[in-house]
């Protein structure tokens, strides 16, 4: 297996989803839905077995080669050429079997989940397309494949958020989506701009290469700052970081499995991707502010999750939360376990989003079977007892809870600790203490809300005769569930529970060495032995590297207990974070333990044994429980400045185009009325006057005249007789 | 009273002015078709009374003649015109046969 193959074996992966939407897109009527959904589910399934191939002889026989790219011409712009390209490193191989695996499952779960829908192959069209895309994002070596594919999984959102375009809440939530991306992309698009006019090119290891040279938009740091905080704007955008995340808790309107899609695998994943792409190029300040970002959003997210009744907004805020995690630990420096957690992340997310599919499936059937249209399926106040009615859902639920929550032996512990570990690390180090501080606390949070949700619409008794009726669904819909609960565990990625960063999944996913002059960078993360240049990712390195990885070394660095492999040094150069992370190991593990645990057993006080009436704590806090319950009014806070500033505006420029603009038409139209008026009077009674007096006093000759012209001989011969009189005696 | 040149051209002058008078003022074809024969016979007797005392001498009596010749053939084409006149309209009336005006 060359590098050359594997990148061809890629392109395949890429192209399969593609091929599926035009298929479905162009004959799904044809085919019919069974034909449909078989096709899509089929091409995905072969998807990926190849990117599960293709991952395993990247991480096995390139494990260390860095990225395995190609790039071409596209076009010349002026002097420069614009160079389009894909490649491979191990986090995108890894990101290629997140993609393809949930993407298949959410195709399996679709089939029986979207029965009976009208526009069932358009549905597997536009989950194609949405694959497509994101695949897109997770291959691309350049900003501008980057983008095209980044604007792509905007259009393929928009199109699955909106698929129920019927219902008005499902085409406003698809508008949001997209509007609220664009945003955001605007900034990523200035960023890409900014280096395309600094670097001339859009290559990731070209600008980063340069940046190492100590080239720097503007010549200045603060301009490279800048760049790098435009680029996370798109990242904020996509992975609905504080303050554009109102549009993913509408994003729910639409189907179910899609919200796995969207949460799990693609789109808002690609945010956290795109910041760890760009990771070497972020100066301090930038990380900072992805730091505190992050922090924030991870903890406003954990305050709202904990007073909604929506089944799906409870997991849509632990959704901004958990992203606020990893781009919090990507803005600490915690690279390995930001990307640790997006994955971890998307199997347990994608199971607890599949298993509310499922509950919401089985209300909705116990509803319709009841001729009820009126109750929500999806409120937690309407569940209850659903742990005896459908008891493998529960069971995959509890699992995915438990390695949401942190608890030990699930994967979630692993990368949750990792990254706790990490801020601690960067508290101490910076003295930020904020931001461990709103870790630990949403950590806290979301251990509470995700039992209290799970005991609300698990436990207890059911609270209406619906959910005493409600059935286990089908083996199409609990599989998918269980291979995600499977996942969930620590086996998959260290063989010891109590430290992520020994497996083998941390030591392929070692921290891209900061290529920002130190000056602009944290001196923690300045590696002690600093090395002039680090352009490791250029073509001949990779033959290079790819000749010494084979064999031995790399089972050798798999089970080492080190963080970074001794002969590696080229590539991460020890520096203080990383030691300290070690250090704050144990101590961050302790403290999760604790938060988490609380967090539990609160949620089982309150809400399993009613040791506290939650009501009575809603009154008593009534202003905090208000605030959290209407999502810190956010979306009320940009309905008045924003949307309302703008129709403000609007207003206001209408006056103006009403008043101003159309005064000024207006008094020209008056003014060119009125001379019109005064040439027209002329025209009318002068020229026409002398033309009409010719015609008249012609007409009048005329008419005198033609009273002569009798037509009777005898009056001409008189006529004659007369003038001949008349000449006679003129003459004598 | 000496019966001289004057007299001739005197009865001349009146016989042309009841000629013309019937032309311009008669509204039967036929009648104006007569004035003007009194027409032509006041340039005749005009022509004589020249013949005899002006010095016309023969070429007088010769223009006399010819025109005498003349009316006949005016006369008779005239009142072929008047015949087909008749035809068309029913009647002779001159004023009212004003087709060509139109």
């Amino acid at each position: 297996m060359t590098p050359d193959t594997l990148l061809i074996l890629s392109a395949v992966i890429l192209i399969i989803p593609l091929i599926s939407f035009l298929i479905l897109v162009f004959f799904g009527k044809r085919l019919g839905d069974k034909a449909g959904a078989a096709i899509g589910t089929t091409m995905l399934g072969i998807d990926l077995l190849l990117s599960v191939y293709v991952c395993y002889v990247k991480l096995v026989d390139f494990g260390d080669a860095g990225m395995i790219q190609m790039k071409f011409n596209w076009l010349m712009l002026g002097t420069k050429d614009v160079s389009l390209g894909m490649g491979i490193d191990n986090i995108a191989v890894i990101m290629l079997i997140v993609v393809n695996l949930i993407s298949f499952l959410v195709h399996l779960f679709s089939v029986e989940y979207m029965r009976g829908d009208k526009r069932y192959t358009r549905y597997f069209a536009y989950l194609g397309i949405f694959t497509f895309s994101m695949l897109g994002i997770v291959i691309a070596n350049n900003l501008l494949n980057m983008y095209i594919f980044w604007e792509l999984v905007g259009v393929s959102s928009y199109l699955l958020i909106g698929f129920w375009y019927e219902k008005d809440s499902a085409s406003n939530a698809s508008k949001k989506a997209f509007i609220t991306n664009r945003i955001g992309d605007f900034g990523l698009l200035a960023g890409v701009l900014i280096l395309f006019l600094t670097y001339g090119t859009f290559m990731f290891d070209d600008i980063f290469a340069q940046i190492g040279l100590g080239v720097l938009p503007f010549d200045s740091g603060t301009w490279l700052t800048v760049s790098g905080i435009l680029l996370f704007c798109g990242a904020i955008g996509k992975s609905a970081q504080f303050p554009l995340h109102v549009w993913l808790p509408d994003a729910m309107e639409g189907p179910t499995p899609v919200s796995a899609l969207i949460h799990a695998a693609t789109m808002v994943a690609a945010g956290v991707y795109f910041t760890a792409r760009i990771f070497p190029m972020l100066t301090a300040d930038a990380l900072l502010l992805i730091a505190y970002i992050g922090a924030l959003t991870a903890f406003m997210a954990a305050t709202i999750a904990l007073t909604q009744n929506d089944f799906k907004k409870v997991l849509a805020y632990s959704t901004v939360s958990q992203l606020g995690y990893m781009i919090m630990a990507i803005g600490v420096g915690a690279f390995t376990n930001g990307f640790f957690h997006l994955v971890t992340h998307a199997w347990f997310k994608a199971c607890l989003f599949l298993a509310s599919g499922s509950v919401i499936h089985a209300m909705h059937h116990a509803l319709h079977a009841a001729k009820d249209h009126h109750t929500d399926p999806q409120d937690i106040r309407n569940m209850g007892g659903l742990r005896k009615t459908m008891p493998l859902t529960y069971l995959m639920f509890l699992i995915a809870t438990l390695a949401i929550s942190g608890v030990p032996f699930t994967s979630g512990f692993l990368s949750k600790d990792g990254i706790l570990a990490g801020t601690l690390a960067f508290g101490s180090l910076s003295g930020h203490w904020l931001i461990p501080l709103a870790g630990f606390g949403a950590a806290g949070m979301t251990a509470f809300y995700m039992f209290r949700l799970m005991i609300e619409a698990f436990h207890g008794k059911p609270k209406t005769e619906f959910a005493a009726h409600t059935h286990e669904n089908n083996r199409q819909i609990t599989g998918p569930l269980i291979l995600l609960a499977f996942l969930s565990f620590f086996i998959w990625y260290s063989f010891n529970p109590f430290d992520g960063s020994s497996g083998w999944f941390a030591s392929k996913t070692q921290t891209p060495k900061s290529v920002v002059p130190a000056e602009y960078q944290f001196d923690f993360i300045v590696p002690y032995e600093d090395m002039p240049d680090n352009s490791a990712h250029s073509e001949a390195n990779i033959a290079e590297a790819g000749l010494h990885t084979d064999g031995g070394q790399t089972a050798g660095q798999e089970h080492s207990e080190g963080h970074n492999a001794p002969d590696n040094a080229e590539h991460h150069g020890m520096n203080k974070f990383e030691e300290e992370i070690h250090n704050q190991h144990y101590p961050a593990m302790i403290l999760s333990l604790i938060i988490a645990g609380l967090g539990i057993l609160i949620s089982f006080a309150i809400y399993q044994f009613k040791l506290v009436n939650p009501d009575n704590l809603a009154r008593q806090f009534n202003k905090l429980y208000k605030f959290s319950l209407n999502k810190w009014y956010f979306d009320e806070f940009y309905a008045k400045t924003f949307i309302g500033g703008t129709i403000l505006l609007s207003r206001i420029l209408s006056w103006f185009d009403l008043k101003f603009v159309d005064g000024i038409v207006n008094a020209t139209a008056v003014i060119t009325n009125f001379v019109s008026m005064v040439v027209g009077k002329f025209d009318n009674l002068v020229i026409d006057g002398f033309v009409n007096l010719t015609a008249n006093a012609t007409g009048l000759i005329g008419a005198a005249l033609r009273k002569f012209q009798t037509g009777r001989v005898q009056s001409y011969v008189a006529f004659a007789i007369i003038g001949f009189m008349i000449i006679l005696y003129m003459v004598a | 009273m000496n019966i001289g040149l004057e007299h001739y051209l005197i009865v001349g002058a009146i016989l042309f002015s009841l000629g013309l008078f019937a032309v311009v003022t008669r509204k039967n074809a036929i009648l104006v078709l007569m004035g003007l024969e009194l027409i032509l016979n006041s340039a005749n007797i005009n022509f004589i009374a020249f013949a005899k005392y002006g010095g016309m001498n023969i070429e007088g009596h010769v223009a006399a003649i010819f025109v005498i010749i003349l009316a006949a053939a005016e006369a008779a084409v005239a009142l072929a015109i008047v015949l087909n006149i008749y035809r068309n309209f029913k009647h002779v009336n001159v004023d009212e046969v004003a087709k060509l005006k139109d």
